[in-house]
């Protein structure tokens, strides 16, 4: 779950990182109060999470408070990406020697975090890698172990930066490096972690990523930030389709029959487990169909929520017909889904044999399964006819009727 | 022969009496030559009993009763306990540690990682079925009830690694439908660390003389395949390897998770499309559908010169 700037700097700052005397606020009149505390030039900068935000207008230096307001409305009404701003937050502009860059994340083939630090800030980290590899430091450290100074001065130091600098970078880093284990993020980084000409350091930027299955524990923090449990924060917003899909799958606890993506086709699909939708989802793109939608079913649902799941992609707009489809499946019962993706038809006036394209399904419980397709006269398949094959038949069917 | 599990194997399942591990446990006694499931663990149960295997409260009490080190464990316990959990198996001298639990933050699974490596021990999983040795043995939920993992898995000289799962039994099913049965079956779990990846299993069937190629399946997030792929090449492997990638549509779709927790697009490197190309340049074959790969392997192993039975 991605943080916002305004989050982010607050967590960087209750971890004991300098960070420069900012504000945030949703409001125009407000960043003009804010840059009159400040007292001379201002940066007021869009809250979105989305790149890009220099380019697209979202930052924006001004010399006065009445500038900051002014700045601050146009930003406020900016999209960027897609995405409405959250709000703007107004940072004196500081007066800064040089930008340097630090940063966490996991290696997931080390099964570590890495410390990343260089000289080189305020550019895209990768940027810098590639073009000047020596100013890169990284260095990995203990999951079990308490973190030390000194690993966090080995990496500082392996860039070249010595005297005074090493010395206040060191605590720096070394609270960075704890802030990403003790928040469970997955990406804790200060981009640019600028020196300023007295010398000292503050962040003036900073991105927090919290690997979402941690939510959980940092309910105070989260709390603290007015983050909500409803706040997904994905790449892209929940579609209306999508809610819908959650709320299905919230019904009841057991199984899942959820994780609905919304596209624009005509094949809607009941599809499953998670490795077995993904490789169907494929399969249905490679044989030219249209999917309507991505959904994963698994871990033996109710009839009740196969049926929930099934009424919903039988009534979105523009779907034709649906393809039952999964792997082989041995906790999920094929005659419970077979029962569900029926009575949805039959609940909604349709027919099943000729809302569902094909039903293929094998595994546990599949004989009892398809007994029940074939007293409606559903075409179904065992693990004889592969998952692509029956993609293929389902795709074939719904082009058929288009043009017949 | 087979990797990680053989006839002998000793096990525990911790969280026994939850109502997964309960069928579980059947399914294990049921498969094959039946698993040695010595006990079960679940705190305030000492004493309950689950298809004839004891519960205990303590791993330290099953491994006492048993009278001699337990090798492995499968521990099905929630997410907020799964870290102690794996603790107290690698503490108690377990190891071989199935993690079947899903949704555990990663820095627990780092933890409970490094602990194995000092420990000696090793981790499948976490959010995986665990292990199969066709015929003999199954450690974790794999396959299913014994009689739908006998429909799907038969004896033979395919090594099977997967982050999925069911794909594990789909694409082992079409190798079984095709004559080429499986030496070891790995579900290796979808998350963005796990305790053994492609690359930390292939050793294991180098060594194994009954395993001839290895068929794996793949999805986009992580550098797991790079690091086969270097893995491979530096190692000049003996073993043929087929592969099979789902989830290409991701590659449009950057930030967004799909199927698995570790399956998403983060940058260049983890698309389906980078990762294809790196298995390529390491001569492993990317097959566009599941059903091609017994052709595939069957072509490869005749290249090798393998016998087949």
């Amino acid at each position: 779950m991605r943080f916002f700037e305004y989050e982010a700097r607050e967590i960087v700052k209750r971890a004991g990182i300098p960070v420069t005397d900012y504000g945030f606020t949703t409001d125009a009149s407000e960043a003009r109060s804010i840059a009159e505390r400040i007292g001379g030039p201002t940066v007021i900068k869009s809250q979105v999470l989305t790149g890009g935000r220099m380019k697209a207008g979202g930052v924006k230096f001004a010399d006065t408070p009445e500038e900051a307001e002014q700045h601050a409305a146009d930003i406020l009404q900016l999209e960027i990406n897609g995405h409405q701003p959250r709000g703007v937050l107004v940072d004196p502009k500081a007066e800064v020697e040089q930008e340097f860059y630090a940063g966490v994340v996991w290696d997931g083939t080390r099964k570590r975090p890495v410390m990343i630090f260089s000289p080189v800030g305020g550019i895209d980290i990768e940027q810098v890698a590639e073009e000047q590899p020596d100013k890169v430091g990284r260095r990995h450290f203990s999951n079990i172990l308490p973190f030390g100074d000194f690993e966090a001065k080995e990496v500082i130091a392996s860039t070249g930066v010595t005297g005074s600098d090493l010395n206040k970078l060191v605590p720096i880093v070394t609270r960075l490096a704890r802030l990403f284990v003790d928040n469970d993020m997955t990406l804790a980084e200060i981009n640019p972690l600028g020196k300023l000409k007295d010398g000292s350091f503050v962040a003036l930027d900073a991105h927090m990523d919290m690997e979402n299955e941690a939510r959980g524990r940092h309910k105070k923090l989260l709390k603290d930030l007015g983050v909500g449990d409803e706040e997904t924060r994905q790449a892209r917003e929940a579609t209306e389709f999508e809610l819908a899909g959650e709320a299905v799958d919230a019904a009841s606890h057991r199984g899942v029959a959820g994780n609905v993506t919304e596209f624009d086709g005509d094949l809607g699909l009941v599809i499953g487990a998670g490795g077995g939708s993904l490789t169907l989802f494929d399969a249905v793109r490679k044989y030219g169909g249209r999917p309507a939608n991505y959904c994963e079913i698994g871990g033996n649902p109710s009839v009740e929520k196969a049926k929930g799941l099934a009424k919903l992609v039988l009534s979105k707009p523009g779907v034709d017909k649906i393809a039952v489809m999964m792997s082989i499946v041995s906790n999920t019962r094929v005659d419970i889904v077979a029962r569900g993706v029926i009575a949805a038809c039959l609940e909604l006036g349709f027919d099943p044999a000729e809302k569902i394209a094909i039903f293929r399904i094998p595994g546990a419980w599949e004989e009892e399964g398809f007994k029940i397709l074939e007293k409606y006269g559903v075409e179904y398949a065992d693990r004889s006819v592969s998952m692509h094959e029956a993609a293929r038949r389902a795709v074939e069917k719904i082009q058929g009727g288009v043009t017949a | 022969m087979s990797i990680l599990v053989d006839e002998s194997t000793t096990f525990i399942v911790q969280g026994i009496t939850g109502r997964e591990a309960v069928n579980l446990t059947r399914e294990c006694l049921d498969y094959g030559k039946g698993a040695k499931v010595v006990g079960g663990v679940t705190p305030g149960r000492l004493g309950r009993e689950v298809h004839g295997v004891p519960v205990f409260d303590t791993v330290q009490q099953a491994v006492q009763d048993h009278g001699a080190p337990i090798d492995g464990s499968v521990v099905t316990v929630p997410p907020a306990f799964t870290k102690d959990a794996v603790f107290e198996a690698i503490e108690n001298g377990i190891k071989l540690i199935v993690i079947v639990t899903e949704r555990i933050p990663r820095r627990d699974v780092a933890e409970m990682v490094e602990l194995a490596q000092l420990r000696g021990a090793r981790i499948i999983g976490p959010n995986c079925l665990g292990i199969i040795v066709p015929d003999v043995i199954k450690m974790g939920g794999i396959g299913g009830p014994a009689k739908d993992a006998a429909k799907a898995y038969s004896p033979g000289p395919i090594g099977v690694i997967s982050r999925s799962g069911g794909m594990t039994t789909e694409m082992s099913s079409t190798l079984t439908a095709a004559g080429l049965g499986q030496s070891t079956a790995v579900s290796i779990g979808g998350d963005a660390i796990i305790g053994s990846t492609y690359a930390e299993l292939m050793p294991l069937f180098e060594a194994d003389e009954q395993t001839q190629g290895i068929v794996i399946y793949t999805e986009p997030g992580g550098r797991m395949e790079a690091e086969l792929a270097r893995w491979v090449t530096e190692n000049d492997s003996r073993l043929p390897i087929v592969a099979f990638m789902a989830g290409r549509f991701m590659d449009e779709m950057p930030g967004m998770s799909f199927g698995h927790a570790g399956t998403i697009v983060e940058g260049k490197e983890d698309t389906a499309t980078e990762k294809i190309a790196r298995l390529a340049e390491a001569g492993i074959t990317v097959a566009e559908e599941i059903s091609e790969i017994p052709e595939i392997m069957k072509s490869k192993l005749a290249e090798r010169g393998s016998v087949v039975a």
